[in-house]
Parts: structure tokens; C-alpha cells; sequence
């Protein structure tokens, strides 16, 4: 009979007694592998949480600050400069040309960024690259006439009280997609409190539900 | 406590549900997703305003109006302008593949010079300044008439001033490249006056006898024709094709009557004889026939019986008579010219054969027949300022009637018989027969200018190029032409700013005119082409200028037209096709490709069919019955007196045996990887068989033979 067979059918108290032992060593091996699992746990959440955004967006200044808020006392209300055009397409970003309708080569207030406005791109004549928070990718179509004209919406509802900014805050770029980050919301988790916290499809889809009754259909916007 | 394998698996597992248990993982998911979606190679259009500007397109005889979509300053696409006069709202594949051309990348970009065997880019001031400092010289020596100039068309104002620019210099040696409207005028000089033009009333005919005019495929003013044909049915009108194969109109026609290639004259003929041996003729049109009517039909009598002519076309004695009869009968007939588009070789017999059939059942000047009347001229250049030299070389005779006679001469001759050619919107080096020696003749020639936005292959011979602006970036009057039944002319503006250093060819001939300095600047006061055409156009261009285009005349013409058919009475001979072969080898002129002036669009070389271009290589087509042999869709090698070609075989009962098709427009040599490098230019195949009497290049054909590669 071999030595296994032996142990087997003695019930070999020898053993068995290393078993034991063995299982004691065990225990505070778990323990310590409780507290590594907690500690990972924790370091890679938070990681995750708090890390891992400044790692996915990079931080780009706009190339001048721009005051919303005395844009808006002084012109008027958003379509002032961001308007529809005949066809119902939307301007977007104001053109150079748009703001030359007030502004002139002459330096109309005393900041220093109005001096970098005349100086670089009014007197170069030359288009201000403004960096977008809200642009979407291109395989959306997206009619702004149809949501502020014929929905009634405010521009406010989904770009919020950026009209009340006094200054630009800094276009966090997504470093994989290349958009902005106002477009999965600054909350990492995906967490909204208002209605312009985020733009992914799921918002659209569900403000949809909410006032027509139907989320809609994928080509509606995606054509 | 011990560190164990259990903690390091506890370690792994802990950052393992961290990680899962954190945002990283949908977010990342998310954003690989978008980034699928925008490769950095995916074009992605830029927003911006959307408007239309309306211009003319200048591609090809046809002149439509475009309508072109902007974003912004970008020109993004062009589609037919609704409501004007030519084409109202449609465009061909060519036209709306217009853009291509602006952003081609054979376009030439600046003036170039050669160097040894390449090109070197210069100023324009250095440009114009050589080539006026060249033609000085021949100047000098006291032979202008050694100036020679081959362009696309005798007509508008850049055509007016490149002529001038000969005439005041002292060449009568103006060249234009065959064309549907240049054997129009032709045959009209022959049949009726010099100096009057021909066009079809396609749109109200009931019986159109086609001799090989391809109505859907690029004959003529295209998208007009498209529009005639797509509305014969409502009208109840009839369409019969001749020729050798089953062509895409020939297949839209009531009736395909194949016919061996080259007889179509005599086909023409024989029906004449059985329209005046059955007495079907109009007795009021025949009446005022000159040239000796009698002979005529005598001559019809006894060589082109019924029976005759089917032997030699192929086409039954009783479908001869039947034609006929069908023919005159019909309440407004009227037979076209024009083999393919009508811009490739053809023979004055044949022209003149089927014109006389309308000249026969008096469908002249009539509703729904051909109209005859004097060529379009509302253009006034103020006269020449002319001084002895000019005088003198302009007197001289021209170096040949037609530009393959120029080609033949230059080649043939050991003395330069050219100092200098200038070459604009035309590519001979590709479009005319027996390409090689035309190369080989442009390359004797000591000085060569071409005027070319495209490094194409007869640019590629230049020895300056002056590059010119697209029709998308220039202002040019654009008379229609092309047989069309109404007078328009339409004005192709800029649509977007010069991308490249280039100029509009106007300039670049009032530069050089200014730059010769004496009875030549005195001829070219103009401070722009602009200026010129405004002055030039000043009857007109109150319209042009506002609408875009100003209609000279429509309807049916009035006058008296006068008719002669001595040329007939005298029987010339019917051109063969040049060889000892079997088969006959004939061009096949393709809607979806260009043959002439510019190459096509790498958009419309796409949708060419498979049995067209296969890969790289070009596929003929041959009857099953002539393929001893041959496999079907397998390489094979052609061969004609003028060289051999590998090509890819399609059996195509569609066309009768013992002939052999290729398309035209493939075979393009020059740097374009989307164009360049497919197939063969059937040009190469093909010689030049001049025919006697008119002096024109004639050969519809080559003999051949095809064999296992």
C-alpha cells in the first residue's frame, strides 16, 4: 500500500495535524489579503475617480477671455451674435465679421483682452480660433431652428447660464476623442443635476421621451 | 503576518474591482467608440454659411447652367441650374463632378519652364517675357505664319483672342480640334453657304434616323439630348439607331439597325436613292436643289441600289426600303450625323449624305427638322491693327486644312515647318490619331506653349506652360453650340478665388500681346480680359451680366437656304479602313468618360462599368461568332497595323461580328493616380486615313486582329 493510501485509510493524526496548522497560516493570510484587496480597492477607485480625468483631459486657455455677460447687456440676447440663418442653420460662433459690426480696429474697452483682440485678429484680420465646449461629432445632425423655434426651448436649457459668464473657463479636450468635456459632463460619473450638465445621446433621447413621447428614431440624427 | 500569494491576489482582485467599480471603464469604452467614428483620415466637412452661385459649365460643347453650393468661400458641389435655357435643372456625371477638376491634383500651379527633361516653376513676369521675347524672334526673322495655335473651338472670346493674337502677328495658322459643331459648319459650307451652321430640332421630331449619333451618350449638347430622348415617348416620336453595335442608345431606339463599320454614307445614300426612285421626296425642297439633281439621282440609280447597298452595309435590301419609306413618311423626320459624340473622326461623305437626307423630305428650317441658318456672331472685336509682317504671314496659305494635316506636315517635313504652337483646352497628344506621332510632332516643334490647368500629356511636351484657371475660377462667354436647336450664350463666372498661381487665358494672351509691344499691343488695349469681354459682349452683356445668359435666337430660323449638292453628284469615295486584318477595330464613345480637352474626373472614371475598365485593364468587345479562340473575360493581345495592345476580352453579342470595341478616353499617361495608368488610349490603335477631297481625318476604324495573350 502506498503512503498516500495509508494516510487516507489511517486518518494519519500527523497530518492531520499539519492540516490544522496549515489552515491557522491560512487565516492571517486571508486577513492580509482582505486588507490588500480593500487597499487596491480603494487606490484604484479613487484613481479612477479623481486621477484618471486629469489624465483623459488636457487643459487648453481660449485665446482671449470673453466677457458674456457684458456682451449680452451690450448687444442683446444670445441670437444677437449667435444666430439662425435664412436656411435655419445655425452661425454657431460668431465670424469675425459679425463682431466687426461693433467692434472696430479701435480698442473699445481697456482689458488686455480686448487689446489681443484688436491687435491679433481684428487688425490681422484673422478668425479668433475659439475653442467650442458644445461641439458634437459630426455624425449627429442637429437642427438648432428646430428646437428653439418650433420646441419653444431656451438656449439656456442645454448650454446653460453661460451667459452669465464673466470669463472663459478653460476647454478641457478630451485627449481620445478630441471633444470637449461638456459633452459627458464634468461629472466623471456621468451624474447631471441640470439639464446642460451633459449632451450624450441618452439626454437627448430622454428629453425627446419626455416632450414628444418617443425617444425618436436613429435617424433623426444620425443620417 | 505573512505576505503571501493570497495578498498579492487580494491586492489584484481589490485594484480589479476598483477599477470596475470606477467610471474608467465606460468611459473609456465610450470614447474608444467615438474615436472609432472620427479617424483622423475621415474628411469631415467644415459648417459654415450655405449659398448658391449660378455660372456656366465649359467642360464640353453641352454649356449648362450650374448652379454651385458654397460653405462659406468653399465651392462644394455643382448641380444643373433650374430653369435655364439649355439643360433646366439637369447635369451630367461630368458636370456635377466639376470640383474635382478645381482641386486636381495634375493641376499646374504656377508657370512652369522646362529644363532638360523636367520643369522648373517661374514667375509670371519671367514667363510672358519668354514666350514674348521667342515669338519676337520669329518675328524677326519674317516668318510669322510660323506661329501656330491649337485650341478646342472657334468660338467665344478666349478662341477670338488667341486668333487675333495670330492674325496681328502674321499666322493664319488658328487650328481648332475636330468637334460635333465644326463638321456642322462643314457640312453646311458644303451643302448650303459658307459661314452658316446646322442644328437639330430633337425635342420635336417624330422620326429621328440616327446615323451612329449617340443621343444618350454625350452627342451633341448632352443633358438637352437626355431630355429630347426622355420625352420621345410622351410625343409619341420614333428613334432608329444605325450603327455597328448595340450602344446604349441604340439599345433606348424602336429599332437597332447594326451596320458594318464605315458604310454608313453608303446606307445614307441608298436610302437617298430609294427616297428619289420611289418618288418620296418633298417635290417643293427639291425643286430649289442645285448641284444638279438629275446627275444625282442618276448616279443613285446606278451605284447605290438597294441591293448594293445591302451587300456593302450589311443591312437587308428589304430594311433599306422599309427605312426609307418609314422615313419620309413621317410627319416631321429628321436624320443626325455624328458618330459616338460626334467630336471623332468623321468623313464628309457620310455628313453630307445624311444631311441631304433632310435637304430631300424638306425638313429644313421646319418645326421638329435641321435648322440651317448663319453661325451665332454676336461678339465685336474692334479691327485688328495690322503692319506689313502681319499683313504679309497672314496672307500666306495655312500649313494644312485641318490640325492632323498640321500633325502629318510637321512630321513630315525636315525643316521646322512650326517655330512656335501654342496649345489651349485641347490634348492632342491623346485625342488625335496615332497618338505617338503626334507626340512625336509637337516634340519637333522648337517652342511650345501651352495654356493647359492640367499637366496632361500634351502639356507634358510644353516648353512654358502659362496655367489657366478652371471654369470654376473664371469669367468666359460660352455659346452653345453642338447642333442645338436654340442660339444661348451663357457667362461662366468665378466662383471661388484662384487657388493656385494661374490666369484667366485671356490674360495671359493680352500679356504676351502687350509684351510684343507695336501693331500687336495696339490690337490688345484691353487692361483685363474682363474689360475685353465686356466690351467684346457689349450687345449682350447687359443680359449675361444679370442673367447669366442671353438667348441670340430660338425657334425656327426664317430665310431662304440655299442648297447644293454637287458635291455628291460627283461621287466621292468611301474611306477604308486602313490594314490588312480581319477584324475592324472602331472607337466606342463611353457617357461616363471624356475624349477630348480635358480627362475625366477620378468620380466619373469610378463609375465606369467593369466591362468597360477592369482593374487596369481595358475590355473590348467581340462578337462571340469572331472570338475564334478567345476565352471570355480573359487577357488577350490586339493587335493593328499601328501597334499592339493587351486587353481583356468581353464576348457582347450586341455587336456585329467581325468588329472589335474600345471605348475611348482610358490610357492617360500623365501624373493622376486616379485617372492615369487604365487601360489604353484606343487613339494609340488607331491612324489617321485621310480622305480625299475634304483632307479629313476619316478613320472610323483600323483593321485588326485579336489574339490568345
Amino acid at each position: 500500500m502506498s503512503e498516500i493510501e495509508n494516510k487516507a485509510e489511517n486518518g494519519s493524526t500527523e497530518s492531520a495535524g499539519e492540516c490544522t496548522a496549515g489552515e491557522a497560516k491560512d487565516d492571517k493570510g486571508l486577513g492580509l489579503g482582505v486588507i490588500f484587496f480593500i487597499a487596491a480597492f480603494v487606490v484604484c477607485f479613487l484613481s479612477g475617480t479623481l486621477l484618471f480625468p486629469k489624465l483623459l483631459y488636457s487643459k487648453k486657455e481660449q485665446p482671449f477671455n470673453f466677457d458674456h455677460q457684458l456682451h449680452v447687456g451690450e448687444a442683446g440676447d444670445c441670437d444677437a451674435c449667435h444666430s439662425l440663418r435664412e436656411d435655419g442653420s445655425f452661425t454657431g460662433i460668431p465670424k469675425l465679421t459679425t463682431c466687426l459690426d461693433c467692434h472696430t480696429e479701435e480698442v473699445l474697452g481697456d482689458t488686455e483682452d480686448e487689446a489681443i483682440f484688436t491687435d491679433e485678429y481684428v487688425s490681422k484680420d484673422k478668425e479668433v480660433p475659439w475653442y467650442v465646449y458644445s461641439i458634437q461629432p459630426d455624425c449627429v445632425f442637429f437642427s438648432h431652428a428646430a428646437h428653439t423655434g418650433d420646441a419653444g426651448m431656451e438656449c439656456v436649457d442645454c448650454h446653460g447660464p453661460i451667459g452669465d459668464s464673466t470669463s472663459s473657463r478653460p476647454y478641457e479636450e478630451n485627449r481620445i476623442t478630441g471633444y470637449s468635456r461638456d459633452i459627458w459632463g464634468k461629472n466623471i460619473f456621468g451624474i447631471k443635476k441640470h439639464s446642460w450638465d451633459r449632451m450624450k445621446m441618452d439626454d437627448c433621447a430622454a428629453c425627446h421621451k419626455k416632450e414628444t413621447g418617443h425617444q425618436g428614431y436613429c435617424f433623426q440624427c444620425h443620417k | 503576518m505573512k505576505v503571501d500569494r493570497r495578498s498579492f491576489l487580494g491586492l489584484g482582485l481589490g485594484a480589479a474591482a476598483g477599477i470596475a467599480v470606477s467610471p474608467i471603464g465606460i468611459k473609456l469604452t465610450d470614447d474608444s467608440s467615438i474615436w472609432t467614428q472620427n479617424w483622423p483620415w475621415t474628411p469631415v466637412p467644415v459648417d459654415g454659411e450655405v449659398s448658391y452661385e449660378n455660372s456656366v459649365c465649359s467642360l464640353c460643347p453641352g454649356s449648362c447652367g450650374i448652379s454651385v453650393r458654397k460653405i462659406d468661400d468653399r465651392p462644394v458641389k455643382i448641380e444643373g441650374l433650374a430653369e435655364y435655357p439649355i439643360n433646366d435643372g439637369g447635369a451630367c456625371l461630368h458636370g456635377i463632378a466639376g470640383l474635382q477638376y478645381l482641386y486636381d491634383p495634375a493641376r499646374v500651379k504656377t508657370p512652369l519652364k522646362k529644363n532638360g527633361d523636367k520643369f522648373e516653376e517661374i514667375s509670371w513676369d519671367e514667363a510672358i517675357e519668354t514666350v514674348a521675347g521667342k515669338l519676337a524672334d520669329i518675328r524677326k526673322k519674317g516668318s510669322p505664319e510660323k506661329l501656330a495655335c491649337i485650341i478646342d473651338k472657334d468660338q467665344g472670346s478666349v478662341s477670338g483672342l488667341f486668333k487675333r493674337l495670330l492674325k496681328t502677328f502674321g499666322s493664319p495658322n488658328f487650328y481648332t480640334m475636330p468637334s460635333l459643331e465644326s463638321y456642322l459648319e462643314l457640312t453646311a459650307a458644303t451643302l448650303h453657304s459658307e459661314g452658316e451652321t446646322i442644328s437639330f430640332d430633337l425635342e420635336n421630331a417624330s422620326f429621328v434616323l440616327s446615323f451612329g449619333a449617340g443621343v444618350i451618350e454625350g452627342w451633341g449638347s448632352p443633358v438637352n439630348c437626355f431630355k429630347a430622348n426622355a420625352s420621345r415617348k410622351e410625343r409619341h416620336a420614333k428613334l432608329y439607331q444605325i450603327e455597328p453595335r448595340l450602344s446604349n442608345t441604340a439599345a433606348n431606339a424602336d429599332k437597332w439597325i447594326p451596320v458594318k463599320p464605315g458604310t454608313e454614307a453608303d446606307l445614307a445614300l441608298g436610302i437617298c436613292a430609294v427616297l428619289l426612285k420611289n418618288k418620296l421626296f418633298d417635290t417643293t425642297a427639291t425643286a430649289n436643289l442645285k448641284g444638279g439633281l438629275n446627275k444625282f439621282a442618276a448616279l443613285l440609280q446606278k451605284d447605290y441600289t438597294p441591293s448594293k447597298i445591302a451587300e456593302i452595309t450589311g443591312v437587308k435590301e428589304s430594311d433599306i426600303e422599309k427605312i426609307a419609306t418609314l422615313f419620309a413618311k413621317s410627319k416631321m423626320p429628321l436624320a443626325v450625323f455624328g458618330k459616338g459624340r460626334g467630336d471623332g473622326a468623321q468623313s464628309l461623305k457620310e455628313l453630307v449624305a445624311v444631311h441631304t437626307l433632310n435637304c430631300l423630305v424638306g425638313n429644313i428650317n421646319k418645326k421638329g427638322g435641321a435648322f440651317v441658318q448663319p453661325k451665332t456672331n454676336y461678339l465685336e472685336f474692334p479691327d485688328e491693327s495690322m503692319d506689313s509682317i502681319s499683313d504679309k504671314g497672314f496672307a500666306k496659305t495655312k500649313i494644312g486644312s485641318y490640325v492632323d494635316q498640321l500633325i502629318e506636315k510637321v512630321n513630315g517635313s525636315s525643316k521646322p515647318v512650326v517655330d512656335a504652337l501654342f496649345v489651349y483646352n485641347a490634348n492632342p497628344c491623346h485625342s488625335l490619331h496615332d497618338s505617338k506621332k503626334v507626340k512625336q510632332a509637337i516634340g519637333k516643334i522648337p517652342f511650345v506653349v501651352s495654356f493647359s490647368s492640367f499637366l496632361d500629356e500634351t502639356a507634358m511636351e510644353a516648353d512654358i506652360i502659362l496655367p489657366s484657371h478652371t471654369f470654376i475660377e473664371r469669367f468666359e462667354d460660352v455659346p452653345s453650340s453642338a447642333g442645338l436647336a436654340m442660339n444661348v450664350v451663357g457667362l461662366t463666372k468665378p466662383i471661388v478665388e484662384p487657388l493656385f498661381s494661374t490666369k484667366n487665358p485671356g490674360d495671359s494672351i493680352i500679356l504676351i500681346a502687350k509684351a510684343l509691344e507695336g501693331n500687336i499691343a495696339q490690337s490688345f488695349e484691353w487692361e483685363s480680359y474682363e474689360e475685353c469681354l465686356e466690351e467684346v459682349t457689349s450687345g449682350i452683356w447687359d443680359s449675361l451680366s444679370e442673367d447669366g445668359f442671353a438667348v441670340i435666337s430660338e425657334g425656327v430660323p426664317t430665310g431662304s437656304v440655299k442648297t447644293n449638292i454637287a458635291y455628291l453628284s460627283k461621287n466621292p469615295s468611301t474611306v477604308q479602313a486602313q490594314g490588312d486584318f480581319a477584324l475592324t477595330l472602331i472607337p466606342i464613345d463611353n457617357m461616363r468618360l471624356i475624349s477630348a480637352g480635358v480627362s475625366v474626373s477620378p468620380f466619373a472614371i469610378k463609375t465606369v462599368s467593369d466591362k468597360v475598365l477592369k482593374g487596369k485593364n481595358i475590355v473590348v468587345e467581340i462578337n462571340p461568332l469572331s472570338a475564334k479562340g478567345l476565352k471570355d473575360g480573359r487577357l488577350a493581345t490586339l493587335t493593328t497595323p499601328m501597334g499592339k495592345a493587351r486587353v481583356k476580352v468581353n464576348f457582347n453579342e450586341g455587336i456585329m461580328p467581325g468588329v472589335i470595341g474600345m471605348v475611348e478616353g482610358l490610357g492617360h499617361t500623365f501624373e493622376n493616380i486616379y485617372v492615369s495608368n487604365k487601360g489604353v488610349n484606343v487613339n494609340d490603335l488607331i491612324g489617321p486615313v485621310f480622305e480625299s477631297g475634304s483632307g479629313l481625318d476619316a478613320a472610323f476604324g483600323i483593321k485588326a486582329k485579336i489574339s490568345k495573350a
